[in-house]
Formats: C-alpha cells, sequence, structure tokens
C-alpha cells in the first residue's frame, strides 16, 4: 500500500518496524491527518459505533462459544449453565444477546444517514453495496444465532424461516432438507447453525474492511452533500473526530448497558426460556424486533399472482411474500440507480425529504404490523405500508430524481458553516 | 442545538423500539386477570427478600416439589438464600440420589449432596405427564422468565382459581383460574392456609405461600439479579463520568476551529 515516500518517525523502535512493514505511516495517513469535512453532525458517529459493537459480539461470542455444546439434547442445557455456573457468564450472555438489539440500531441509522444525505450517491455506490452486503450478513447471522439456545422461540424461528426455502418452485423441498441436514430442524440443523454462526462475523469483518478501505478511497460525505473543493473544508480526522465518536459512543454505551443490566429480557420473548419441542408448536412466533418489518412484508403477501379472472398463476402467494422480503432489502443494491437526482442532502431536496420521513414511518408502521396476528385491520394495513415501501423505491424516488428542483445548495461547506457561524451571532 | 435535537431524535427512536417490542409482547392471549404486586426485587436498586426466598424454597420443598422439577438448580445453589454450609448438607441430605455405578456396576442410593441437581418427582416427560392426568407440569427452574409477568404470573395463576362459570366446560381433572390463559389449569388447586408451618411467625396464609414462592421461583430463574444491578450501576456510573470528560474534550479540541 503505502510503499511511496514515507516520512521518518523519532521514536527508533516505530521506525524500525515502519520501514519494513508501514503500519504506523498507514495509521497516520487514514486516521490521524485523514482530511474529513467538518461540518458532521451525530449521525456520523453510528459507522464507528456498528464497529465498536461488532467488536463487542465477536469478543463476548468467542468466549460463550467456549462454554456452548452445540447438540440437541445438550444446547438449552449449556445455556443454563453459561447463566449459572460459569463466572460472569450471564454477563457475558446479557451483552451478546442485547448486543444484537443494539448493533442492529447502531446500523438501523447508520442506513437512514446515508439515505438522508445521500451517501450511496456516485461516486460511493460501491461503498453503499458493501454496506448493504453487511447488513445482509448480519441478518443471516443474527437469525443463525436465534436459533443456538435451543428453546420453543429459536427451534420454531428457524422451522419457519427455512421453511421459506420451500416456496422455490421445483426445488424448494429438496433445498430445505439440505438446509436442515435431515427432514426436520434437528442436532445437524443446531450444528450447521452454530458453525455458520461463528463463521459470518468475521465474513462481515472482511466485508467491513473493504467498506473502510472503500471509504477512504471516496472520503466522506456530509450534511450538505457537498464534496470538500478547498483545504479550508476539512479537518483531520484526529483528534477532531476520534474525540467526537468516543464521546458519541459512549452515550451509545451507557443506552446498551442500561438495557444489558437492568432490563436484559425486554427483548426477549418468554418462549425463549422454554427448551425447544418439535412436537408442540408454540402460539405465536416472532422473530426478534429488528426483522419485525420484514416479517411483516413476508405476510403481507396474501395473494397468487397470476392473470385475473383465469386461473393461471405464476407466483403463488408464499413465494410472492419470499420474493417481497428479500426484494425489501434487495431493491437498497439499486438505490444508487434508482435515485439520480444531482442533489445528495435531503435538505435542499424537501420532497425527498418528506417522503423519506414517511419511509420510516412506515417501517416502524410494520414493525408494530409485524408483532401482531396476521388478522383482520394489521393484514390490510401491512399491505398498504408494503405498498409504500416498494412505492418509494421504485416510483417516488425515480420520479423525483427527474422533476424535483432542489433549493439552493451552498457553494462549499466552509461558506455554510461560516454562514451558520454568522447567523448565530 | 441542533446536535441536542438530533440526540434527542435517535434517543427517542430507541426508546419507540424497546417500548414497541415490550407492548407487542405482553399482547396476545384471552382474557385473563394477572395481578400486578410490588416486590422487593422491582426496580434498578431492588434486590431479593432472604426470608422470602427461604420461605419460598419450604413451599416449594413440601408443596410443587411432589410434581415439578428444578432440573437446573443444585442444592449448592441455595447457599445463596442464607443458608450455611451446614444448613446446605442438611436440606440436601434429606433427598435420596441415584448414584453409581459403583465397583461392581451396581446402582445405588444415597442422600444428597450439595453437588446433586435437586431431585425430580418423576424419572422423566413421560412418566410426569402420564401421573399427572396427561398435563405436564413445567420445569419451575426458570418459570418466571418463561411466562409473561413473571412473578406475578406464579403469584396470580396460584391465587387465581375460582369456581368455574355455569356455562363453561370443564373435564375431570380440570380447574378454573382467572389467570390462567384460556381459564382452564389441569393443576389442582395447590395450596391452603395454614399448610405449611413457617417458623418466623410470618402469616400462614395462601396469598402469603404465593408470593413466597413468587419470590423464590423469580431468583431461581435470575440468580444473577443483584450482581448484574451493582455492576450495571458501577458501569453506568464510569461511562457517566467518561462521556462528561469526553464531552469536554471535545468542546476543547473543537474550540480553536471556532476562531
Amino acid at each position: 500500500m503505502a510503499s511511496g515516500k514515507r516520512e521518518k518517525f523519532d521514536n527508533p523502535v516505530v521506525e524500525w518496524i515502519d520501514s519494513r512493514l508501514p503500519v504506523f505511516t498507514l495509521m497516520q495517513k487514514e486516521y490521524g491527518v485523514f482530511p474529513t469535512p467538518k461540518n458532521f453532525n451525530y449521525f456520523w458517529n453510528f459507522g464507528a459505533i456498528a464497529m465498536v459493537m461488532l467488536v463487542t459480539m465477536i469478543i463476548t461470542g468467542v468466549v460463550l462459544a467456549m462454554q456452548y455444546t452445540a447438540h440437541a439434547d445438550l444446547a438449552f442445557e449449556s445455556v443454563q449453565r453459561i447463566m449459572r455456573d460459569v463466572n460472569y457468564g450471564w454477563m457475558l450472555r446479557y451483552l451478546h444477546m442485547n448486543g444484537a438489539s443494539f448493533f442492529f440500531i447502531a446500523v438501523y441509522i447508520h442506513i437512514f444517514r446515508g439515505m438522508y444525505y445521500g451517501s450511496y450517491k456516485q461516486p460511493r455506490e460501491l461503498l453503499w453495496i458493501l454496506g448493504v452486503l453487511i447488513f445482509l450478513l448480519m441478518m443471516a447471522t443474527a437469525f443463525l444465532g436465534y436459533t443456538l439456545p435451543w428453546s420453543q422461540m429459536g427451534g420454531w424461528g428457524a422451522t419457519v424461516i427455512t421453511n421459506l426455502f420451500s416456496a422455490i418452485p421445483g426445488i424448494g423441498d429438496t433445498l430445505v432438507t439440505f438446509l436442515w441436514g435431515g427432514f426436520s430442524v434437528d442436532n445437524p440443523t443446531l450444528k450447521r447453525f452454530f458453525a455458520l454462526h461463528f463463521l459470518l462475523p468475521f465474513v462481515i469483518f472482511a466485508v467491513v474492511f473493504l467498506h473502510v478501505w472503500a471509504l477512504h478511497i471516496t472520503g466522506s460525505n456530509n450534511p450538505l452533500g457537498v464534496e470538500p473543493k478547498t483545504k479550508k473544508d476539512t479537518i483531520p480526522f484526529h483528534p477532531y473526530y476520534t474525540v467526537k465518536d468516543t464521546f458519541g459512543l459512549l452515550v451509545f454505551l451507557m443506552l446498551y448497558v442500561l438495557v444489558s443490566f437492568f432490563l436484559p429480557y425486554i427483548f426477549a420473548h418468554p418462549d425463549h426460556f422454554v427448551e425447544y419441542n418439535p412436537m408442540q408448536t408454540p402460539a405465536h412466533i416472532v422473530p426478534e424486533w429488528y426483522f419485525l418489518p420484514f416479517y411483516a412484508i413476508l405476510r403481507a403477501i396474501t395473494f397468487d399472482i397470476g392473470i385475473p379472472f383465469t386461473d393461471i398463476v405464476f407466483i403463488e402467494a408464499k413465494l410472492g411474500g419470499v420474493l417481497a422480503m428479500f426484494g425489501a432489502v434487495g431493491v437498497l443494491f439499486i438505490l444508487p440507480w434508482l435515485d439520480t437526482h444531482p442533489v445528495r442532502s435531503a435538505r435542499f431536496r424537501p420532497l425527498y425529504r418528506l417522503s423519506l420521513i414517511a419511509l420510516v414511518a412506515a417501517v416502524f408502521g410494520l414493525g408494530y404490523v409485524g408483532a401482531q396476528a396476521a388478522e383482520g385491520i394489521w393484514v390490510i394495513l401491512g399491505q398498504l405500508l408494503t405498498g409504500y415501501y416498494f412505492l418509494f423505491f421504485f416510483v417516488i424516488v425515480p420520479v423525483l430524481s427527474r422533476i424535483e428542483k432542489a433549493t439552493p445548495v451552498p457553494e462549499s461547506i466552509n461558506a455554510a458553516v461560516l454562514e451558520k457561524k454568522k447567523k448565530k451571532a | 442545538m441542533k446536535n441536542t435535537a438530533i440526540i434527542i431524535f435517535v434517543s427517542v427512536l430507541m426508546l419507540g423500539a424497546i417500548v414497541q417490542s415490550d407492548k407487542s409482547l405482553a399482547a396476545g392471549g384471552h382474557e385473563t386477570h394477572m395481578e400486578n404486586l410490588e416486590w422487593s426485587f422491582d426496580g434498578p436498586f431492588g434486590t431479593y427478600d432472604r426470608g422470602a426466598l427461604q420461605r419460598g424454597l419450604q413451599v416449594y420443598r413440601q408443596v410443587c416439589s411432589a410434581c415439578h422439577s428444578m432440573k437446573h438448580m443444585y442444592y449448592r445453589n441455595i447457599g445463596a438464600l442464607g443458608y450455611n454450609e451446614a444448613q446446605v448438607k442438611a436440606i440436601a441430605s434429606e433427598y435420596m440420589v441415584e448414584d453409581g455405578p459403583d465397583d461392581e456396576g451396581e446402582m445405588f442410593s444415597r442422600p444428597g449432596k450439595p453437588s446433586d441437581r435437586f431431585v425430580s418427582p418423576f424419572p422423566n416427560r413421560k412418566a410426569a405427564t402420564y401421573a399427572n392426568n396427561g398435563a405436564f407440569p413445567p420445569d419451575l427452574s426458570l418459570i418466571t422468565k418463561a411466562r409473561a409477568g413473571g412473578a406475578d404470573y406464579v403469584y396470580s395463576i396460584l391465587t387465581g382459581y375460582e369456581h368455574a362459570p355455569k356455562d363453561a366446560h370443564l373435564l375431570d381433572g380440570q380447574y378454573w383460574n382467572k389467570a390462567m390463559a384460556g381459564n382452564v389449569i389441569a393443576m389442582a388447586p395447590p395450596l391452603a392456609d395454614g399448610m405449611i408451618a413457617y417458623e418466623d411467625g410470618t402469616a400462614e396464609t395462601v396469598e402469603q405461600y404465593s408470593r413466597d414462592v413468587a419470590h423464590f421461583l423469580t431468583w431461581a430463574a435470575a440468580p444473577d439479579m443483584e450482581e448484574r444491578k451493582r455492576i450495571g450501576i458501577m458501569t453506568l456510573l464510569f461511562l457517566a463520568v467518561f462521556a462528561s470528560i469526553m464531552y469536554a474534550v471535545k468542546r476543547k479540541v473543537w474550540s480553536d476551529l471556532k476562531k
């Protein structure tokens, strides 16, 4: 990487290492003097926060894995052993299970930030795509981890989600048997889920590395969505953003600790504390809160899709639901090409801003619907909100790209910052 | 000030998610009546009441344990209720435990030791189900976590027995309970006033027995609670001080940009 010209370090040990492997030069370049727009708000903390959460999950997870037993007869018992007999096992487990929730909170805010300020637009398309890939991998990892305590909710959640693949025409049933490693969710399923749950976080880590690499090529976007033009627009990453990120991180960690130590079961359904029994289906099978919007989209497709007034069906309701659910995440991959408006930040795009806030409301609404039993008003509400979700991406965003007239965009970051200061004074 | 607004917005989003998930879990079920009691372990500083825990253990041992196992518990665990080592040994030795095989390959019975698990009333799930009219008495080690309402749920079930309404259709061995989902329960009313003799002069009523055993079962499901809250408070204090310092540092570092 940095094999070009290199400044000498005063410390002889540092210099000895750096002249052989320029890690210090690299850190200095990428995190020390790295020019960063000077107008970040606190939304820009969540990338660093998500990174810390990933590391927290890996550390607590690896230590838990030292005590956990991935076997259908022993898994539930081994989790109880962790909670009762392993030194600080309860703390590791509470931090791990609530850490998943807080990782998703950080990442959802991070994604919202990207959409609000147009961070996915040229030249950051690949950076955005890598981010969506991380999100997908996170969802897979979280789902696999949900199964491991071998509780009623975990085992039945695994049954429901893996059964989604049976909707794929032709190969569906064979594929599900392949995923299970048998003809039902049983010991082979648990063991492969554990192996994959252990593996995927390291895959995420690798993609995060690419994500950060891509970020350091294009540089960060900022609340104005205007690229830095002169040195006046940027400040070095250290110390300005190291201190700001640390402060934001600590506030976030306080919320995380508050939940993990004082409300540790707030995200956990009672059926998590009953051992998995394949002969007894729980009354309500619900996924973790962070999947509820997508669960609602899955359940919104209650009708077959075919030629009206004939009995020709192209897509059965179950497959339709599965496609809609995966489509809801998949559409994020092509967002940079759906939104071609030249102005990035929603600050200068009142119509886009309004539609995006409505989308956030719709996603919250879908989350609420996803937690209710699929009957009556909730089905219709779920369908309406799902309709808006796709309308936003496939109609509103492309149309606004063509017709929306942006309000005046400041000439540069520095000009906008000075303007703001003048107003304050 | 914009930053403050954003922080508030983010916090509201998070709290919204928390409240929302909490509500969604509470929803569902039939018309049931759940008591809402005050417990000494409520709140961020709440602790268990050792007296209530010991009485609750007594209720479990004399009544509940006839049908319900607590297979995640060991006799050594009850040291945490305030018993000394000799008392724990004495209580454990009141139970007979199957051990073995011995040097001749035979299984044998011996008095329990602190390192033994709580002895289950039935050898397996099928035996338990068969002996209880086809209804499996659930293991109680985690019951206050495994039922919405926790200690309130246990108390409400134990005190929730009523005469069945006239239109209710109960089979043999079924009872009407206002706290049970569907109001039909297969457990006969387990408690009666005066049936367990307390040594500390506490009232010997169904309500008091229920309260004590609910307290005990809450501890059994979450023996970590007191230490958890203690460490949580220390961690929060540390983070609050650290965050305040970092906020001051941030203000100081950024002040040179304001010129």
